[in-house]
């Protein structure tokens, strides 16, 4: 299915949200996630059904001020 | 003692992660500054996790409590999913809310910043909000929830310190049980000693010690100007008066003639 993945347009297989991490090689407690715009906790992620046109952002710690 | 959301704190200063030369420079330049709790961000993750896992490990290190931001966030909406992404990440209910409102001068959107605080405090969020001094708007980020405001004195990134004093004092006089941190626009080491000796409470910062010539020295100086403002305000400091005052005893001086 075609996914936007932060701000990306893409084509994957996963359907679901932990499927989708581990395809792109995505690892690490500190990554989070939303689709359309709604978070989506790790614990939430393998039961997360991916839908196409889906925007999938995936974000880490990052230097703020 | 600063206590802001029931947690005590040993510094007054709040220093930002952003901008810095290495990564070895800013955690020199945190540990020389004294400072208790460092800002930090949410950025899209385009290296599979490695870039933020770094970043993260480096600041975990530091041993510091940890104040996410939302910078850059334009509509309450992002700034509600992003605060609540933080928590998920950061593992705290702090967040430093900011909702911008013009590109300019960065100047918060004000009426999506309360109600964002509002949303956020009634989901458990201990929000520091950027605001500006305007008094109207910190009555209602406190009926909002908040329990901590952080005024601008100047556009952020400007280095122009505290361009409007009025405002301070008034924000300063108008809330004297709320802790005040001065967030955005102090340039230099003698901005932050100024506004501390005015009464804030503390000070948060990041682009005049990163982006200075030695981030580490200029850590340091902003680390002692705020001790020293501290200090010089809870000391009681004497009023400016138009006369002269002879500072060496007038009794007992000779008279030659």
């Amino acid at each position: 299915m075609r996914l936007t993945i932060n701000g990306q347009d893409r084509e994957v297989s996963a359907d679901t949200l932990t499927s989708l991490l581990a395809e792109l090689e995505y690892e690490g407690a500190w990554l989070v996630t939303a689709v359309n715009s709604e978070m989506v906790r790790a614990t939430d992620r393998p039961a997360c059904q991916l839908k196409d046109g889906d925007r999938i952002e995936i974000m880490s710690p990052r230097q703020g001020g | 003692m600063l206590t802001l959301y029931g947690k005590d704190l040993a510094s007054r200063l709040l220093l930002g992660t952003s901008q810095y030369p290495s990564p070895a420079t800013m955690s020199e330049a945190i540990r020389q500054s004294g400072a208790s709790v460092v800002t930090v961000s949410l950025r899209r993750e385009m290296s599979g996790g490695r870039t933020g896992g770094d970043f993260w490990g480096l600041i975990q290190s530091l041993a510091l409590d940890v104040l996410p931001n939302t910078a850059g966030c334009h509509s309450v909406k992002e700034a509600v999913t992003t605060a609540q992404m933080a928590r998920e990440v950061f593992g705290t209910n702090w967040i430093k809310l900011e909702v911008i409102g013009e590109h300019d001068t960065l100047q918060p959107d004000v009426f999506g910043l309360v109600e964002a605080a509002r949303i956020l405090s009634e989901d458990g969020f201990a929000v520091f909000p950027y605001t500006t001094t305007d008094l109207v708007v910190a009555e209602r980020l406190l009926e909002a929830g908040c329990r901590v405001l952080m005024p601008w004195c100047a556009p952020i990134g400007s280095a122009m310190g505290p361009v409007d004093l009025f405002a301070l004092r008034a924000i300063r006089g108008h809330f004297p049980e709320t802790p005040l941190i001065i967030d955005a626009g102090l340039g230099r080491p003698s901005h932050a000693a100024q506004v501390m000796e005015m009464g804030f409470d503390a000070v948060l910062l990041n682009t005049a010690v990163a982006k200075a010539g030695d981030p580490v020295g200029m850590a340091r100086a902003f680390g002692k100007a705020v001790e020293a403002g501290r200090e010089a305000f809870v000391s009681g400091m004497l009023e400016p008066r138009d006369m002269a005052a002879p500072s060496t005893p007038v009794i007992g001086q000779a008279v030659f003639t």
